[in-house]
């Protein structure tokens, strides 16, 4: 007969061992490595103190630049998709009979790995653009992803194409989810389509938008897969995000301290938003 | 006035969803183009310069039956352990209504609020030094980074389960664990595709983990071959094209197959 204790272990031990080993342990070890001058290589790691975190804001010109290009991204970022989300969201709740294969279509680019659908964005961005652009005349359309500024938008448009489609299936199960009685309550007391919008529909979904906006901001900051097969981080490092400096200062230049430094400063910021975003965002939801 | 509103609504339709599409088209046509029509008319169809070429080298340089079976075994694997050990672990913190089991499920869930990225060099560290940086090193480490979602989703649903079937199987004289696989896995099936579902979308495309994990070539994953490929064709628009959609392939069938599964997964999986 075995106790409860020891079924509470042949349960839950296996998973925890493999989260502690995989996630824990390294976190604290990461907390430690950052005040080291750890080379990744030998154990060699001094305590070097604060060092590297004064490095990363004094002499490290590079990651503010980084770390700026990150949050303005998210920022745009994460108001596109949950926008063009939402609005896709509406659209195939009309009823029409295209509805079911525009869902589809709307989510299929969310099924594709982040590489691959930058890979697929480098080829539109720098040879359809361009065909296009040579074709009409319109210069706008001509050398994208050469510079900071189109790099930065080609990041926002392949990212928007990529996750409106998984918004899209949420806020269609919170449209769902209002009871049909309040509108047409509303539409009795004289209301109009754009009034139900503001004063039913948007307050009612306020839930699903608190999780949409906490999923698209945090894989906004950590995003990396799409940086590097889109822009690689180029012209000059200067489309270059967290995720990937953090990995370039580890192994390019081999100074896995001060990477797992700016590791450090990663989790804090990245945890930081996500508390304070669910935080206000839960206040302004609406009890149906 | 209903009819034109219903018109307008019919054409934002219909633009929308070509332009969401336009990518696919713009890649497919290309692929079955030579170089010299890439570069004479990208928006065109192939027509002159229509070759299925690019197909045959793309599907050896990516070594795709291997790259395939690899990222198969992988994805497959990890998400069977990860499925089974955290339907157990969340059977267990539900049913044990102890301050360590909600602290364990907080910590789980809490969790979640890690980026991989500031965890994967000391883990990487760690793995290289108990040898495993290998594909089942891989699979150990997507069962502990599953560990929090997948948990998170079972325990949820578990909280819903009656348990009064789990007594009357205990008087009948099962142990614990022939009560959670002939009574409990089997009720949790909705939510067992659920979360495979997710942990299949994920692992199968995930690149940075399996990028630090897997050195030795003969167990790339469809991603790490595809990135590799890419460095190796860059200038090769015309065999890139045709392995991009290669790469696709399977998991746009996988989608067409479970499609309601898919959506239900995705919505259920995002409201914790």
């Amino acid at each position: 007969m075995k106790t409860s204790k020891g079924w509470f272990s042949i349960f839950v031990g296996p998973i925890l061992f493999a989260f502690i080993v995989v996630v824990i342990i390294p976190m604290f070890m990461g907390v430690y490595y950052s005040f080291t001058s750890w080379n990744g290589i030998n154990n060699n790691a001094t305590w070097v103190g604060l060092k590297n975190y004064v490095e990363i804001f004094t002499e490290d010109k590079e990651f503010l630049d980084v770390f700026l290009f990150t949050a303005k991204f998210a920022i745009v970022s994460v108001i596109s998709i949950n926008l063009i989300g939402f609005l896709l969201a509406l659209l195939v709740t009309k009823g029409l009979k295209v509805s079911n294969f525009l869902r589809s279509a709307f989510f299929l680019p969310n099924l594709i790995g982040g590489l691959i659908l930058g890979f697929i964005w480098q080829f539109i961005f720098t040879k359809g653009f361009d065909a296009v652009g040579a074709k009409l005349g319109i210069e706008f359309l001509r050398g994208w992803l050469a510079d900071t500024q189109t790099g930065f938008w080609g990041l926002v448009i392949l990212m928007s194409w990529q996750m409106s489609g998984y918004m899209m299936v949420i806020y269609i199960a919170a449209l769902q989810n209002i009871p049909d009685s309040l509108l047409e309550a509303a539409e009795i007391d004289g209301a109009g389509s754009f009034e139900k919008l503001i004063h039913i529909t948007i307050p009612l979904v306020a839930p699903a938008f608190t999780i949409g906006l906490f999923l698209t901001l945090s894989n906004s900051f950590k995003l990396y897969d799409q940086n590097l097969s889109l822009t690689g981080g180029g012209p000059y490092n200067s489309t270059q995000m967290l995720a990937m400096n953090i990995y370039n200062t580890a192994f390019k230049f081999n100074d896995f301290g001060l990477a797992q430094a700016k590791a450090v400063i990663f989790l804090i910021t990245v945890a930081a938003i996500s508390i304070t975003q669910i935080y206000y965002s839960k206040k302004k939801e609406v009890e149906m | 006035m209903k009819n034109k509103n219903k018109l307008s609504l019919w054409i934002i339709s219909i633009l929308s969803g070509l332009l969401f599409l336009s990518p696919f088209y713009i890649v497919l046509t290309n692929s079955f183009k030579t170089q010299k029509g890439i570069f004479t008319d990208v928006m065109g169809l192939p027509k002159d310069f229509f070759t299925t070429n690019n197909y045959v080298e793309a599907f050896i340089a990516l070594d795709f039956v291997k790259s395939f079976t690899n990222s198969l075994l992988i994805t497959v694997g990890s998400s069977l352990i990860i499925i089974v050990l955290s339907a157990m672990a969340a059977w267990m913190l539900v049913r044990t209504k102890t301050k360590l089991s909600s602290f364990l499920f907080l910590v789980f869930a809490a969790a979640m609020l890690i980026p991989f990225q500031s965890v994967m060099l000391p883990l990487i560290n760690i793995m290289g030094k108990v040898g495993l940086l290998n594909p089942g090193g891989l699979m150990f480490m997507y069962l502990g980074f599953g560990s929090s979602l997948s948990i998170i989703l079972y325990h949820g649903f578990i909280k819903g389960i009656p348990k009064e079937l789990e007594e009357a199987a205990t008087i009948d004289g099962c142990n614990k664990l022939q009560v959670f696989f002939y009574i409990i896995f089997p009720l949790l099936k909705p939510i067992t595709v659920t979360v495979s579902i997710l942990n299949v979308m994920w692992i199968w495309n995930d690149f940075l983990l399996p990028q630090l994990v897997i050195n030795d070539p003969k167990w790339h994953t469809i991603p790490l071959k595809m990135f590799y490929f890419f460095g190796q064709f860059s200038k090769r628009w015309d065999l890139a094209l045709a392995g991009l959609v290669i790469a696709m392939i399977p998991i746009i069938l996988f989608y067409f197959v479970a499609q309601k599964h898919i959506i239900k997964g995705v919505t259920q999986g995002s409201i914790k």
